[in-house]
Order: C-alpha cells, then structure tokens, then sequence
C-alpha cells in the first residue's frame, strides 16, 4: 500500500502524467453531467431522430466555427403563430381569420431551407389555408393554398412550381433582392422585414390554426447537425461515457482475467498450465478484428457483445507468456513457501500473494490499454458496425464518411469527434507513459 | 593441460551432431505443436464463420427466395400452373441445397470444411469472384496479397528500420532535447493509423487537393508500366504516411528503452571501461545479445502485414485483403472468410516455426531446453 501511494505522489513530479490527469478529469466530469443532463433512454430517443428533430437545420456548422472566423451564417428562426397579428372575419357558418408572421431577416447568406408546420384544430370540415409571402419592398409572392387535416408540413423549399417561377429554389429566391432573375449573378439577399401571410377559412365553431415558420439557418449550437437535422451535440456528449466505460471495461476485464489465469496456470503448474498454454496459442492465430467484424455482421452489433467478445478473445492473450515469465520467480520466492507453511489456501496464495506483486507493473499497461479499445470501438463504428441504438463517436464518423463530409466540407462533422477521440487517446497515453516510469523503476534510473 | 588436436576436433564434431539432433527434435516438437494450434484455430474459426450452423438456415431461406423470384420473374414458366411451379420451385431448391450441401448435417461438413482448408482446398466462393472473373477462393485472396503486401510492407519496412536506427542513436545521447521530444510525442500513437488517415486526406486531398483520397490507381489506369507505377506511389503516400505517424514514435520510444536498459548491462559497461570503440560496443555488446527480441519484433511485424488493415483498407478504399475480407462477411461468403483465416493462420503459424528455430540457432539455451 505504502508503495502505491509512493507512486501516486511520484506522479506530480511528471508534467505530462498531470496534463493525462486532466484531460481524464475533464472527460469523467463531462460523462458525469451527460448522464444527468440527458437520461439514457432521452438519449436513445434523440438519436433515433425523426420529428423531435424538425425544427433544426440539416448539416449546420457549429456556430462558434462561423463566428471565430468573422462569418455571419444565419442562425435558425421559429416564428410561432403564438405571438402573431391576428385578424378575424366571422361570416355565415365559419370563419376567416388572416395570421400575419413576420420576420427580420439581416444576414448575408441565405437560409437554409424554409418550413411551414401547420396544425389545424376543427370539427367536421378542414380548415383551408391560402399563404402569401411578402417582401421587405412590398412585393406579395402566393405560396398556393391547401387543406390542413391534422398536422401537415409544408415543405416551402421544395415547392417545384414556386422555384420555376422565382428562378431560384425558394429559400432563396423568396429573400432574393429582385432585378437579374436571369441566373448569371448570384443573388443577394434583401434585409428587412418579412411576412408570412396566412388567409384561413375555417367552418365551424370550434377551429383554429396553429401555424410555426422555420427559417433553417446555417450554423446551429456548439456542435452543428448532421444530415438528419440531429443536434451532433447529442452524440459527442453521449459518446464520453460509453467511450469511457468501453474502454474501461474491456481493459479490466482483459488485463484482470489474463493476469489471474496467468497465475493460476503457474501456481499449479502440470496439465493446467498446459492447457492454458496451448489455448493461449490457439487464441494468438485468431485474428481479433476479422472475428469481430463477423460477429458484428453475423450475430449482433450491439456494443456490450462486442464488448464480451473482445474480453472473451481478451482472455488468453500473448500477455499470458509475459506474465508467467513475471510470476515464475515469484512462485519460488520464500515468502510464498512461507504462506504454503503456515496453510494458506491455493487461492489465496495466487490473489493475495502472487497476484499484487505484479501489479504495479501491469497497471501502465492497463492504463495505456483503454485507449486501444476506445479506438476499437470507433474502428467498429467505422465499419459500420457500430451500436445500432446508442449515440457514439464512431458512429458520427461513420454517418459523416457515409455522407462524404470531408468531400462536401462539413469538416466539424468528422474533426469534433476525432478531437474527443483524440483527447482520450492523449489523456490515458500520457498517463500511462509517465506512470511507466515510475512503476518500472529500472527505466526511470536512466 | 592440454588435448591432443584430434580429440578436440571429435568434441566439436560431437557438439555439432548433438547440436544437430537436438535442433532436430527441437523443430519436430514445435511443428507437432503448431500444426495441431492451427488445426483447433482453424476449426473455430469454421464454427463461428458458420454461427454453429445458424448461417445454414440464412442460407437456406435466400436460396428459397432467389430461386422463387427467379422462376416468377421467368415469361417462361408464366402460364404455369401453381402446384406445378411450387413443384419446380421446390426442384431447383433441392439442387442448390445439394450443390451448397446443405442437407447434411452441420458438424459433418465443418470437419469436411476443415480437412479441405487445412489441404489448402479453399473452394468455390458462394457470390464473391476475383476481378479476372475466377470464383476459385484461392485465385480472390491471392489477387488482393500484392496490394495489402505493396501497402503494408513498405510501411512497415520503413518503421521498423527508421526506429531502430534513430532509437539506437538516441539510447547513446539519452536526455538530449531530441530524446525528450521523441519522449513526449510517444502518446500520440494511442491514435491508430485510420485516424491519421483522415486527417491525412482531409488536408492532402480536400484543403489542398495535390493527393488522391483513395484508391490504389487512377482512373483509368495510365499507360506504361512507369507511369502506372507513378501513380500507385502517388496513392500509396498518404496511407504510408499515416501508418508511419500512427507508429513510429512509440516505435523508437520501446526500442530507445530495451537499447538502454540493454547499454547498462555489466558487461556493457565493462567494455567500455577496456576503452573499445563505440561502434564495436553498439555492434557486439548491444546488437549481438538482442538480436533475438529484435528479431522476435521484426516477425512479428511481418505477422501484422496480415491483419488489423481492414480499417485502413476501407478508409484509404484499398483493395487489399483487409476490404476484402470485409466484403466477404458483408455478403456472407463463408468459404472467403474461412480462406482468409486459413492463410492468415498459416502464415503465423509459418512465422512462429521460423522464429522458433531462428531462436534455437541464435541461443544455444532454448534447444539444450528441448532436451531436458
């Protein structure tokens, strides 16, 4: 014991074991609040995508990127019915009530995409909605008109019809500043103020509308979207702790299981031995990614069979051969034929006698090791293999290579979670190296 | 004292012939040893390519379903009555069934699968062909070897010379600036050489496009062999470059470590007190009586050529053995898995032998061991 915490306070006098210390730190930390911040299964849901996700741009950059780089991309705009002007007509049976929203619109580039999400309540007969889009400069575009039963989508950017008609497609074209329509200059956005004019006629007594403009912007949060409009913040924030937990289990459940079989197979020496030996041999052919990349494809992707497939595999590593050369001294030293005198059981002997003499040297390894299957995971994820449910680094990487990120110059896409990757591997590598040198005293004396 | 010339001439020859007969049984053991290792590797690896069997019933309901939509789609047997399409479809089912031998049992054929690949019979690929159009699993593997080997041995080659080198220069001038930084960079291999790839190609091919992101030749392939040399080296940097980054510094950092640990030996220093020369210290006291871990290291090197480049492979899209393999479980071929595994297990096994008697020649104590 007095020998560990020897060591542990040798680690201040290695800057590096330190910056390892908190890059670690600040990775636990983040694992931690993630957990709290965002509930597992709020998580999965998230990632699963779909409509929670409708009102976020697809493929925005981080808008911190935008800024330090003295950009002014426009940020996504939700204009809610809620707040807005409304002017009601009551006529014979029915109903017609004009909802007016209105935007500023100051930025140089244009948006994104624009949405209208409409949701109608009514007694027998639908609603019909008539939009009109007016300019900054009094211009009035109609948008068409249409019955909303329920909740509908109108997907404003991909009405074919209105891109004819305005030469461009309609997120543009709409905040075009008007003149050369004919294609050859690049159009410039008018800033001011815009409406959205909706005319609904409702039948009935009991109806309303509830209408919500989404001007997509281009740049979204801290960590941008992807192609499914999901916050990738999500993903890199959830990919900490199961990166962390991977990485730590399949650590300890190797170097663990290895190093007590290691024990016993020279502890009682004979056939045991033998059979651990020759195992150990069969395993070493094995080749470990390949069987994973079956399993992955064969049986499951789920991350905590691969998981005990890379523990299972882990078991009778070449490390086996290095630790019996380590514990064949020690099996003859006088203190264990001591404890065998005093009528020490067999497993106390390997666990409490043979066991902890090792482990100060195997605790470097094991802390180099978890960035190893860190990667293995993200590796697997590359392939496509990765977790089917669960939000992971590899996997945004894998959706970004899918996607051809570099090749379209979503670069956040592909760098954010290669940095955290990266950061990991730093963290646990630096510490690892400095905590060899001082476990390992016969490199430390150079 | 001293013996006649003729006796001492018999002692060695008598070493030598004991040498020899122990070298002998040393070989015979191991290879005894490694066949069967290969044969229980081998054999696992059947069994779980196969899912125990469980592929077989995949297998079946494709075959099921190809032949099905094949004879509906078929203007042939349009006016075909029901029961009597049912009759052909079931037919031709039965064929393929026979074809794949998939009535037998499963644990019949995994020891018929198993007597095939260790006779290197590897067999007919189920969907997968090589692309001179052969469906022979031996002809698919062996036309993707030279890209993985063109690949990985000049990376491969290029790390393990360098660091060698740099390292035993750097173990003489420990504590130099050089050797600090080379310290401090160590950590950066806990990245592996897929992750420098995409950097790579990010910047080399997409920043500032000079580089291809991919591929192992342009498209189409240049005329003239030097031409299409020059453009597989073109291709061939950036995957190098990251291998060589992803490695090299823990590379000179363990081999930096075992030269020191090796240049504080007694009679290291012992010959340094006699005042020889650095550079026969470096090659008689250092090299010599490590040759064996270098050696070791250098095998096993080899042995990495063939695994672990699946990733790689895919990211730099390099059609070697590792996309390969990667396609054959894609598309579920067994008999190219089990192939792959095969030679892959071989050649491990081929390396382990050469190393074990390189070992035996190289230090007279491992094969007095095989005696005893």
């Amino acid at each position: 014991m007095k020998r560990w915490l020897q060591g542990l306070a040798q680690v201040r006098r290695y800057p590096s074991a330190i910056a390892g210390m908190a890059l670690i730190l600040a990775l636990v930390v983040l694992s931690i609040y993630t957990v709290f911040a965002i509930p597992y299964s709020q998580a999965l849901d998230l990632w699963r995508g779909g409509e929670t996700w409708r009102m976020h741009p697809v493929n925005a950059r981080p808008a911190w990127a935008d800024r330090l780089t003295g950009g002014d991309l426009p940020r996504t705009q939700v204009i809610s019915s809620d707040g807005a002007e409304v002017e009601d007509n009551p006529f014979e049976g029915g109903m017609q009530r004009r909802l007016t929203l209105s935007f500023d619109y100051n930025q140089a580039a244009f948006p994104s995409e624009l949405n209208l999400f409409l949701s109608a309540r009514f007694e027998d007969r639908e609603p019909y909605v008539r939009m009109l889009w007016r300019t900054p400069d009094g211009r009035e575009i109609p948008l068409g008109g249409r019955r909303v039963g329920g909740t509908e989508r109108v997907s404003i950017s991909q009405d074919w019809g209105l891109e004819r008609r305005l030469g461009h497609v309609p997120h543009v074209g709409l905040l075009a500043r008007p003149g050369n329509d004919h294609g050859d200059a690049r159009p410039e956005v008018l800033a001011g103020r815009y409406e959205l004019v909706l005319d609904a006629v409702f039948f009935g007594e009991d109806a309303s509308l509830d209408a919500d403009l989404v001007v997509y912007g281009r740049v979204h949060g801290i960590a941008g979207t992807d192609h499914r409009r999901r916050d990738l913040m999500v993903a890199l924030m959830w990919g900490t702790p199961i990166a962390l937990a991977f990485g730590l289990l399949a650590a300890v459940g190797t170097t663990v299981t290895t190093l007590v079989i290691a024990a016993v197979g020279v502890w009682y020496r004979g056939w045991v031995d033998a059979v651990i030996q020759r195992l150990t041999e069969v395993n070493i052919i094995l080749p470990l990614l390949p069987i994973l990349v079956m399993v992955g494809t064969l049986y499951s992707t789920s991350i905590w069979v691969m998981l005990g497939v890379v523990i299972a595999l882990g078991i009778f590593s070449a490390g086996i051969k290095t630790y019996r050369a380590m514990l064949l001294p020690i099996r003859e030293a006088p203190y264990v034929e001591a404890a065998k005198a005093y009528g020490a059981s067999n497993a106390r002997i390997i666990l409490r006698y043979m066991i902890p003499r090792i482990l100060p040297v195997l605790i470097p390894t094991f802390v180099t090791l978890i960035p190893t299957f860190v990667f293995l995971e993200a590796s697997l994820a590359l392939l496509g293999l990765g977790d089917p449910v669960l939000p992971t680094w590899g996997k945004v990487m894998n959706d970004a290579q899918a996607q051809s990120a570099l090749y379209h110059g979503f670069y956040y896409w592909v760098l954010a979670p290669a940095a955290l990757l990266m950061v990991t591997g730093l963290g646990f590598a630096m510490l690892g190296f400095a905590l060899d040198r001082i476990f390992n005293p016969r490199l430390r004396s150079m | 004292m001293s013996l006649p010339g003729g006796t001492e001439a018999m002692v060695t020859q008598r070493g030598f012939w004991r040498d020899l007969r122990s070298m002998l049984l040393f070989s015979g053991k191991r290879l005894l040893a490694l066949f069967l290792t290969v044969l229980v590797g081998v054999y696992l690896t059947i069994y779980i390519a196969n899912m125990g069997g469980q592929v077989d019933e995949l297998r079946m309901v494709q075959i099921r379903s190809d032949v099905a939509e094949a004879v509906r789609a078929d203007p042939a047997f349009m006016d075909m009555p029901a029961a009597e399409r049912n009759a052909l479809i079931e037919e031709r089912v039965q064929l393929d069934v026979e074809r794949l031998r998939l009535d037998q049992p499963f644990i019949l054929r995994s020891f018929d699968y198993l007597r095939q690949a260790i006779t290197l019979n590897l067999g007919r690929a189920e969907q997968m062909h090589s692309d001179a159009g052969s469906r022979q699993v031996y002809d698919i593997i062996v036309e993707r070897l030279p890209a993985t080997l063109l690949l990985f041995g000049t990376a491969n080659l290029l790390v393990f010379i360098t660091s060698v080198m740099i390292a035993l220069a750097l173990s003489r001038r420990y504590g130099s600036m050089v050797d600090r930084s080379v310290i401090a960079l160590a950590p950066s291999s806990a990245a592996p050489a897929w992750f420098y790839g995409i950097f790579l190609i990010l910047i080399f091919a997409f920043l500032v496009p000079v580089l291809p992101a991919g591929g192992m030749v342009q498209v189409p392939p240049p005329e003239g062999s030097l031409a299409y040399a020059g453009s597989v080296l073109r291709h061939m940097l950036l995957p190098v470059v990251a291998m060589y980054l992803s490695s090299i510094f823990i590379s000179i950092y363990s081999w930096r470590t075992f030269f020191l640990i090796h240049s504080s030996e007694d009679y290291v220093e012992m010959a340094r007190v006699k005042g020889l020369p650095d550079n026969l210290i470096q090659r008689r006291y250092i090299l010599r009586p490590t040759l064996s871990p270098i050696i070791t290291n250098f095998a096993l090197m080899l042995i990495g050529l063939w695994s672990g480049a699946i990733i790689l492979e895919q990211v730099f899209n390099w059609p070697g053995l590792g996309t390969l393999l990667f396609e054959a479980i894609g598309h579920r071929d067994t008999p190219v898995i089990i192939g792959s595994v095969v030679i892959f297990a071989y050649l491990l096994a081929i390396t382990v032998f050469l190393l074990d008697i390189l070992y035996a020649v190289l230090d007279p104590r491992v094969r007095m061991e095989s005696i005893k």
